[in-house]
């Protein structure tokens, strides 16, 4: 299942986040959006994954997602969006019991998730006794449970500290390659686009609009950590966003 | 003072150790204290009466006190005074929060609830039930019935304030999660908005069962022969200071006991606060 974003524009009150954004997301690629603070990244993905209402312009799904997908569209948020009155195997049966898995059926899946998150040995845990790249790693596994057709990932890595952030990445192109899935995957940093984006779209400071779409062809299990060829995509990716960068942020300094 | 400013070797004898400037602001538990201040402070009361700088008629001494409170057990009376007024508080107690907690969360859930009720609560809050006592004699009959509506009412308002602030306070990105997994309405209010409005809704109840006892002694003061304030009311107005104190030593049980259920139960259903 492929989604297609049609001239999607969008204002909160007086203020428009973005302006006539059409992008093609293929299924089966990760496609990264970069942005300098305020441009309305987070904004398009909540409107890719229903949660927002767009001012102009549609989210289409191309196709339709397959049959064992539970919930087509699903978010990995910042924040983690973890209940804490619940154990790492209770969060993700709540995404199930809605479905009507419970039981047996529920263990299976469940066990799955974590084995390919390495958590299984969690299961039991409460959110409060994990750190931060487990919590996530546990949004990640309760995302893989209900079977997406696309992941809606809203700066999954930003609240870790840089070396769980190189961890997680490790783990996601893992992920990736084991089962190739189709992602948005917004983020404000650069080395987390280059590493795992197929697409790379680079927006432009508030209102959004597409200044550039740059795609890296070397296939994701073959970047590594400071990969000189990445490095110059992350440095010509640079110089589109320094500018927009400084400008948005002296923006913000005037609201 | 510039000639030691200038130095830039140190001899050891120049460095002071750093001053400790935090700690504090952290309470933690501190084993027997309450009881130790409680324990003290009947002491002085009782060497207070006994060594005669407290008249009788300030205090009464607290051995006479516990003579009385004896008496009443021996007597069989101490029961037949607990008992309905447990079962006025239960009663009233239970129909008075569960309500609240009901409107609250329809409060916190939905627009116009709040715009039509919010307001009526807030005109209801501040009216001392006690004075609504004829009214609820009038509209509900002498016997039990308006002793509960008195106690209910009175809890009531309490309840449903703290509910609703407790459902405005559940994190919204946890309830965007369950939109986002497809959750239906019912399973986002069952299974994200209630647990996470619970400490609220149970630290509310701890303020509404101790203005539920205060409302039972004013329930009682009406045609109630038997109950805890009965009791207090008849030794009030014979000025038997002994009684007096038996009957308040019991409500101050009574609210120690309901307050450390209410501790057992967070700690049952809040333990993943850790």
């Amino acid at each position: 299942m492929d989604i297609r974003l049609d001239a999607i524009s969008h204002s909160y009150g007086d203020t428009e986040v973005l302006r006539d954004i059409s992008l093609d997301i293929p299924a089966g690629r990760i496609v990264c959006l970069v942005g300098p603070s305020g441009c309305g990244k987070s904004t398009l993905l909540r409107l890719t994954g229903g949660l927002e209402r767009p001012d102009a312009g549609r989210v289409l799904q191309l196709g339709t997602p397959p049959a064992n997908s539970l919930n087509p569209l699903t978010f990995v948020f910042q924040d983690f969006a973890l209940l804490p009155w619940r154990s790492v195997r209770g969060n993700i049966s709540l995404v199930l019991e809605d479905h009507g898995i419970r039981g047996r059926d529920a263990d299976a899946i469940i066990s799955d998730v974590l084995a390919r998150t390495k958590l299984s040995d969690f299961a039991d845990a409460l959110p409060r006794q994990l750190s931060g790249g487990m919590k996530q790693r546990v949004a990640i596994a309760r995302a893989l449970a209900v079977n997406p057709a696309v992941m809606l990932m809203d700066e999954p890595l930003s609240a870790l500290d840089s070396q769980t952030r190189e961890l997680l990445m490790d783990d996601l192109v893992a992920l990736w390659t084991r089962q190739p899935f189709t992602s948005v995957y917004v983020t404000h940093n650069l080395a987390e686009a280059v590493r795992l984006g197929h697409k790379i779209v680079v927006l432009s400071r508030r209102p959004g609009q597409i200044c550039e779409v740059v795609d890296i062809d070397k296939p994701l299990d073959q970047r590594g950590y400071a990969d000189p060829d990445l490095e110059t995509v992350q440095k010509h990716l640079w110089t589109l966003m320094r500018d927009e960068a400084r400008a948005a942020d002296a923006e913000l300094l005037n609201v | 003072m510039s000639d030691t400013l200038s130095h830039t070797s140190h001899t050891p004898d120049q460095a002071t150790e750093v001053r400790f400037r935090g700690g504090g602001f952290a309470p933690s538990a501190r084993r027997g204290v309450g009881v130790m201040v409680f324990v003290v402070l009947v002491l002085v009361m009782e060497w207070g009466t006994r060594a005669g700088w407290i008249s009788a008629l300030t205090l009464p001494r607290p051995s006479d006190v516990a003579a009385t409170f004896v008496e009443l057990w021996q007597s069989g009376l101490l029961f037949k005074h607990l008992l309905p007024s447990l079962s006025r508080l239960a009663v009233g107690a239970a129909l008075g929060a569960s309500l609240g907690i009901g409107v609250g969360i329809l409060i916190g859930l939905f627009s116009y609830v709040r715009a039509g009720l919010v307001p009526l609560v807030a005109a209801l809050f501040p009216i001392p039930k006690i004075a609504l006592l004829p009214l609820f004699v009038i509209w509900f009959g002498i016997d039990e019935t308006s002793k509960y509506a008195l106690i209910a009412f009175g809890t009531f308002t309490p309840t449903v304030v703290a509910t609703y602030g407790a459902v405005d306070n559940v994190d919204r990105t946890l309830i965007r999660m369950g939109q986002s997994f497809g959750l239906s309405w019912l399973s986002i209010v069952r299974k994200i908005v209630l647990p996470g409005a619970m400490p609220g809704i149970l630290s509310g109840l701890r303020i509404s069962l101790a203005i539920a006892i205060i409302l039972l002694v004013a329930a009682e003061m009406l045609g109630a022969e038997y109950g805890i304030g009965a009791y207090i009311l008849e030794a009030g107005s014979l000025y038997d200071l002994e009684r007096l104190f038996a009957g308040v030593l019991i409500l101050s049980v009574l609210g120690v006991i309901l307050s450390t259920a209410i501790g057992l139960i967070e700690k049952r259903l809040l333990s993943w606060r850790g």
